[in-house]
């Protein structure tokens, strides 16, 4: 069967992100870029049911400027068999990416779809449900287990307080949580092949999908910072600074 | 203007976070409706309806949405969310597994995760691990947004008499169907709604340490938690994760034991009141954001702590 995978590009997740002085957005000259880690975990998920004998064909997708084919390069390195960039310079927002994976999906007609639950740059965690809405499939969210078995897909979820497991027929989709496995990391021979694996590059209009933004970016401001605290010398001192000045215990 | 709310339940009690949520709703303005969708859930119901400020209660009661599966959620929140201006949900894992299914049936966006309400079309919220806040303008004709329920003062749980109305065919999609769940039961407060929170992280060393924090815990009445460093080497499970891709906490005074401070972590608990580390690297990035910083071995300072307490 074959599995769909969309990627993000996003800032990578050691970097110290700041706010641009006009408060216009966040500053990402000459700031080094990833695969969103999330996105990692679910093309290693792909791989593993590729290796499992599950998966036959394993498409990373993207949607994004020209320089998102870095990134479809490393998931092509991962083990992705081929990608496909839907490239525009607009910054499209969840529910037009959703959109354009749907399109794809029509076309591709994969029997799982697997997303990361969230980017850490616009940290909305919506793309993959909002997908399967449009597409009218089950979800697996928050995935820390996922078997296939006789046409089913079973999805361990991590809920607040603990578990949950779901069983949906195929096609579905699943979005990944940390636990779910540990990705792998690219050897050189695999980097040197990735180049000759296919790279589709299409655009928005010829999916037949309108991108135009529904909200709009009207500053992005830094935090508000926290006032320096001191350092306490024993845990006694600790204690009574928490009891006597925070007043935080009794 | 009006407004639905979606309550976060487990058919018999009433979620804190719906108070909060429900508390971004009031800043929004009109009417607000509560709907609670579940399985032989009616006292839920009857709870929601005593909170005050609300119009009316709309009920669900059916086998379909007992496990709350956000295929049958999602489906009967867009119909009856069409008609209003606004639908709120908590930023929690039950809120993000069906919020987004609602905002595409819908087809408008979702704003996530929001801190404030500027105006009825703009809000605030997060970016970047915190990094950065963002005001958002939707020119959405409905606003789907989820909120994050440590941003907003509950609203008090009493003080109402709403009407509770009986609604909804029952839209059982046939998607996905439950299988089973795994809730630990603890004594402890629920980590989103703990005054006092404790966490561990990596300087634990194991799991089993973390039963140090336990004596503090109990003591304090405090949650326990954990940094994804914590959680990725395997000592607890990942419910107890604090940071940006767990949970979101702001509880009064957090504890940090053995924790470097990562940005992830700290997106998950810089707006706590008053923050204590307690870590033997003195440049540990924590004690950047922490108000009382005391550099020592965590398996001295812990026990000691707790014998003060």
């Amino acid at each position: 069967m074959k599995v769909l995978v969309p990627i993000k590009r996003v800032v990578d997740a050691n970097v110290k992100v700041r706010v641009k002085p006009d408060k216009t957005g966040i500053d990402l000259t000459n700031v080094k870029m990833a695969v969103n880690p999330f996105c990692e975990i679910a093309i290693e998920e792909a791989v593993r049911l590729k290796e499992a004998g599950v998966a036959t064909e394993i498409v990373a997708v993207s949607v994004g400027a020209a320089n998102c084919q870095e990134q479809l390069r490393t998931c092509l390195a991962l083990g992705a068999d081929r990608a496909i960039l839907v490239q525009t310079d607009v910054e499209v927002q969840p529910l037009g990416i959703a959109k354009l994976v749907k399109a794809i999906y029509d076309k591709e007609k994969p029997q799982i779809v697997l997303f990361g639950k969230q980017s850490i740059d616009g940290d909305n965690s919506q793309t993959g449900q909002m997908f399967a809405a449009l597409a009218g499939l089950g979800q697996g969210t928050f995935a820390s287990k996922v078997s296939v078995a006789d046409g089913k897909l079973t999805v361990t979820r991590e809920i607040d307080g603990g578990l949950q497991t779901v069983a949906m027929k195929l096609p579905a989709v699943v979005t990944t949580d940390l636990r779910l496995n540990e990705p792998r990391y690219a050897s050189l021979p695999n980097i040197m092949k990735a180049k000759k694996k296919p790279l589709e590059t299409i655009t928005p209009q010829s999916l037949g999908v309108d991108v135009t933004p529904t909200f709009s970016v009207l500053s992005v401001e830094p935090p508000p910072p926290r006032k320096a605290g001191i350092k306490v010398k024993t845990v006694e001192e600790l204690v009574d600074k928490l009891r006597n000045e925070a007043k935080v215990i009794s | 203007m009006s407004t639905l709310v979606v309550a976060e339940h487990d058919n018999s009690v009433l979620k804190p976070v719906t108070l909060n949520v429900l508390a971004a709703a009031k800043a929004i303005g009109g009417d607000v409706d509560v709907l609670v969708a579940g399985s032989n859930c009616k006292a839920v119901a009857d709870k929601a309806a005593t909170i005050g400020g609300v119009r009316k209660v709309l009920l669900a009661d059916n086998a379909a949405y007992g496990h709350q599966l956000a295929e049958n959620v999602a489906a009967l929140v867009a119909d009856l969310g069409a008609q209003y201006t606004h639908v709120l949900t908590g930023h929690t894992t039950a809120g993000k597994n069906f919020l987004p299914r609602v905002a595409a049936l819908l087809d408008v966006a979702q704003i996530s995760d929001i801190i404030a309400v500027v105006a009825p079309d703009t809000f605030k919220r997060p970016i970047y691990a915190g990094n950065g806040i963002a005001t958002i303008k939707s020119s959405d004709k409905i606003k789907v947004l989820s909120v994050r329920g440590t941003a907003f003062d509950p609203v008090p749980a009493s003080g109402g008499s709403a009407a509770v109305e009986a609604v909804g065919k029952a839209t059982d999609t046939g998607l996905s169907s439950f299988v089973d769940e795994q809730i630990v039961k603890s004594e402890r407060p629920e980590l989103t709604a703990a005054k006092v929170v404790i966490s561990g992280g990596r300087g634990m060393q194991n799991g089993d340490n973390f039963k140090l924090l336990d004596g503090i815990a109990d003591k304090l009445g405090a949650a326990v938690g954990a940094s994804r460093a914590a959680v990725d080497a395997g000592f607890v499970p990942n419910d107890m994760q604090v940071g940006q891709t767990g949970k979101i906490v702001a509880p009064d005074l957090y504890i940090a034991v053995g924790i470097s401070g990562a940005i992830q972590h700290l997106a998950g608990m810089k707006d706590s009141k008053v923050i204590v580390a307690i870590n033997k690297d003195e440049d540990a990035p924590i004690f950047q954001v922490a108000d009382y910083g005391l550099v020592a071995d965590l398996f001295q300072a812990v026990p000691a702590l707790e014998k003060l307490l």
